[in-house]
């Protein structure tokens, strides 16, 4: 969000929108990659993803939000199966 | 109307039970602490409904919860002194920028050291730039009059910023006076509840007050701040207007003139020395003297205008202190002098330092300070601009 | 893409709902700027899918300010107010008192959550006075500290929370060994001393556990305190693939034990180890900020770790 002129501020600092609108993937070096054939579908990388940027499919695997995702590697480290490796990025 | 004999601070309790404070969070200091006193007596009472009572730890975190409680829409209310006005200074920043009308009394007193707890404005007065709105009390009916237009100002739709409602330590905290009192009903007719900007309770639009201003948006919400306290000055007649229709006591003079029309000299001080000020009119109009008085309720927001007005007609004026910025001056009389700079109304104001830390300003003190002004103004030459008027020389 | 909004109001199959050990529900929202692998964040993400959104936040300076997002995007699908580093408890207690003016529910399983999240600097040093007036008060509201161990939003200076031997921008090792000398301040027992209604350690590694734990905060009354470990990789100088695994680490070392503390009795949680703990060593080679040790301060350490432990047991075997 732009504000271009005072009139456009709230009176109080209060806030207007989410962090939704800011794409952190950018901040990636590595990038976690999903082995569905591998994935057990414990759902320990979605429990322990800090942005959180795994999501639940319908079919019930795992998929990553690449806009959000930061690269930490949490997911892959966890993963029991070693169904996500951490692949550098090409960009 | 009912009346009551009581002290100023229990006239501010008594105000802030009318105002229907639903949160007071406040720490002890002399010469405060029997406010809040009176308040936990009206609660212990079965007194008021819906008050909550946080016997706070300190008065950084007075400040603090009153912050909390105001956020998330309740009246907060909490009163203080010197030390314990200083230690919230962080929070009263924190107040303003979050534009939330919590109402304090400060009980002016000296700051330390040497250990005082007699009157004197500099603890207030050092508190000038946070952003709060100050009136200062010269009687017991004031404090209490002050208090409850305080809730009305701070809450108003174009104002929402906090005021500190000042009176004197034991010369109003501590004396007894009679205080006009209206019922209650007509109160809650002038004081409707809060109505406010925001409150923590919106779960259905959820958002956060205070997150990180870049350089990009920080320096709007301070013009915000800035337009309020300029919208305050006419809030403040409108409220002391109403006030005055509806109580009979009229505020909508931001400096309150006295036998002024025809003035050479005028005094112009603040707080409860204005009381002894105006006696010492009246003795110096029947010796022939032209004097006046120009009382200073508000402080901040400054009525600029109001004081050109008064400045355009008079030949001096006399600037009593009962404060001191080190290194400069008395802080009314720099702002004063300030005010007037980028105008045509240049009277010759002089500066007296009067009555630190509780010594007493008498009738002839005034006298004397007349005398002294006269002589600079047949001379027209200032003799000195600022005189430690007290000092044993 | 759906977006991550979309995902949390879809509906879930059946089998996949059963094998959740949390809340599907997210009410933390992505794009928030904590550093790759933040322990802090994650704990912000679980206390958010505990409360459903129903919850009142404070938070003071730290990492979390930060986190929460700046003006004009919040991370939070809650209310928050951000405060003063030291007010955190003050602010709690004067948002319940208003609740409570007003006549809202708080606390229960329908009431308001009143939550003060802080880091251990906001909590062990600067915000101490204000913890301990919130906690003697009883007032019934949730302060959460987030120890990852140093102010590490300022640049990773030491905290009274900081361990033995730790590197810190201001503990930073050099020619004469100057590195953190003094042990890890041990705020929960400050807090237990006040008797609160509940108190709690907890781990990011161990989510359902600190579930639970905050489900216990809810119901309960008076005043509740939860200490949660939270590695920070940039402070701590790790990987940030290793958050899990360190905190992990901390609990089966015994170097940060699981337990609560409710109604004058000790309870340590299951996590915790329940033979021997694993060699402080597996935890500390796995972070550069202890690389600057020297065997004899690793013993040190390890040592302390230790008798701490024992001393726990025996406070959970005297009064369980």
């Amino acid at each position: 969000m732009v504000f271009k002129s005072v009139n456009e501020y709230p009176e109080a600092p209060i806030t207007l929108g989410t962090t939704l609108s800011n794409f952190t993937g950018d901040w990636r070096t590595f990038m976690p990659v999903v082995d569905e054939s591998k994935c057990v579908r414990c759902y320990i990388c979605w429990k322990f993803c800090p942005e959180p940027a795994i999501y639940i499919k319908e079919d019930g695997y795992v998929a990553v939000d690449y806009d959000y995702c930061k690269g930490c590697g949490i997911c892959a480290n966890e993963c029991p199966t070693k169904a996500i490796s951490m692949v550098r990025e090409e960009k | 109307m009912p009346k009551k004999v009581v002290s100023g601070n229990y006239a501010a309790a008594y105000a802030a039970k009318h105002a229907r404070v639903e949160v007071v969070a406040a720490y002890p200091i002399t010469p405060q602490t029997s406010i809040i006193e009176k308040i936990a007596e009206f609660i212990a009472n079965g007194e008021v409904e819906n008050l909550q009572y946080v016997p706070v730890e300190s008065e950084h975190s007075a400040m603090a919860a009153c912050i909390g409680a105001s956020a998330t829409g309740a009246r907060a209310f909490t009163a203080t002194s010197a030390q314990g006005l200083a230690l919230m200074h962080e929070m009263l920043h924190w107040a303003a920028g979050a534009r939330l009308p919590i109402v304090m009394v400060d009980v002016n007193r000296a700051m330390a050291p040497p250990w005082s707890v007699w009157d004197d404005q500099t603890d207030s007065l050092a508190q000038r730039d946070t952003g709060w709105m100050q009136f200062y009390a010269e009687n017991n009916q004031e404090v209490y009059d002050g208090v409850l237009m305080a809730f009305k100002i701070a809450e108003h739709e174009k104002v929402n910023l906090p005021v500190m409602i000042v009176e004197s330590a034991f010369i109003l905290s501590h004396t007894y006076d009679v205080v006009d009192m209206p019922e209650q009903e007509e109160i809650d007719e002038f004081l409707p509840p809060r109505k406010p900007l925001y409150t923590l309770t919106d779960f259905e639009n959820p958002f956060s007050v205070g997150a990180l201003g870049t350089p990009a948006d920080y320096y709007e919400f301070r013009y915000k701040i800035a337009g309020a306290m300029e919208e305050a000055k006419k809030v403040i007649k409108e409220v002391g207007r109403e006030f005055g229709e509806r109580f009979g006591r009229d505020y909508s003079q931001m400096i309150e003139l006295y036998r002024t029309d025809d003035a050479e000299i005028v005094f112009m001080g603040m707080g409860s020395l204005m009381g002894t000020v105006k006696e010492a009119v009246d003795m110096l109009r029947s010796e022939g003297y032209k004097v006046g008085a120009a009382k200073v309720r508000w402080f901040r927001p400054f009525p600029k205008e109001e004081l050109y007005e008064l400045a355009k007609n008079v030949e001096g004026i006399a600037v009593l202190d009962r404060n001191f910025s080190f290194g400069q001056e008395g802080i009314l009389f720099n702002e004063a002098k300030g005010v007037l700079y980028n105008t045509d109304a240049r009277p010759i104001m002089k500066n007296y330092i009067v009555g630190l830390g509780g010594r007493d300003l008498t009738v002839n003190d005034v006298k004397a300070i007349a005398k002294n002004m006269k002589e600079i103004i047949e001379k027209d030459e200032l003799d000195r601009e600022v005189e430690w008027y007290h000092l044993k020389r | 893409m759906v977006s991550l909004e979309e995902v949390t109001k879809m509906e879930l199959p059946a089998d996949v709902k059963k094998r959740l050990t949390l809340p599907f529900e997210e009410h933390f929202y992505a794009g928030h700027t904590a550093c790759q692998g933040c322990g802090a964040a994650l704990g912000l993400r679980y206390v958010l899918k505990a409360y459903g959104g129903k919850a009142i936040f404070a938070i003071p300076a730290c990492c979390s300010t930060i986190i929460a997002g700046p003006w004009p995007y919040t991370a939070l699908n809650a209310p928050l107010f951000h405060t003063a580093f030291e007010t955190t408890g003050a602010v709690i207690s004067g948002i319940e008192a208003a609740l409570k003016a007003k006549g809202y529910k708080v606390k229960g399983e329908d009431g308001i959550m009143v939550i003060g999240w802080a880091g251990d600097g906001g909590t062990a040093d600067i915000g101490l006075q204000a913890l301990s007036g919130f906690l003697e008060r009883g007032h019934d509201a949730l302060y959460i500290m987030y120890d990852n161990e140093a102010y590490m939003n300022t640049g990773i200076q030491r905290s009274s929370s900081t361990p033995y031997g730790a590197w810190t921008t201001n503990t930073p090792g050099g020619k004469k060994h100057f590195l953190e000398q003094r042990p890890k301040k041990k705020v929960i027992d400050i807090v237990i001393a006040h008797k609160p209604a509940y108190a709690a350690t907890a781990s990011v590694a161990y989510p359902e556990d600190f579930m639970r734990k905050l489900k216990k905060a809810q119901t309960i009354k008076g005043p509740a305190f939860i200490q949660l470990f939270a590695p920070c990789p940039t402070g701590w100088r790790s990987p940030t693939d290793k958050t899990i695994e360190l905190a992990r680490l901390a609990v089966q070392t015994a170097y940060f034990p699981l337990f609560e503390y409710e109604n004058g009795k000790y309870k340590i949680n299951m996590p915790s180890p329940n033979k021997e703990p694993k060699p402080l060593e597996e935890y500390l080679k796995l972070q550069g900020r202890f690389k600057y040790m020297t065997k004899e301060d690793m013993e040190i350490l390890q040592e302390w770790v230790l008798r701490e432990w024992e001393e726990l047991k025996k406070k959970a075997k005297l009064f369980g």
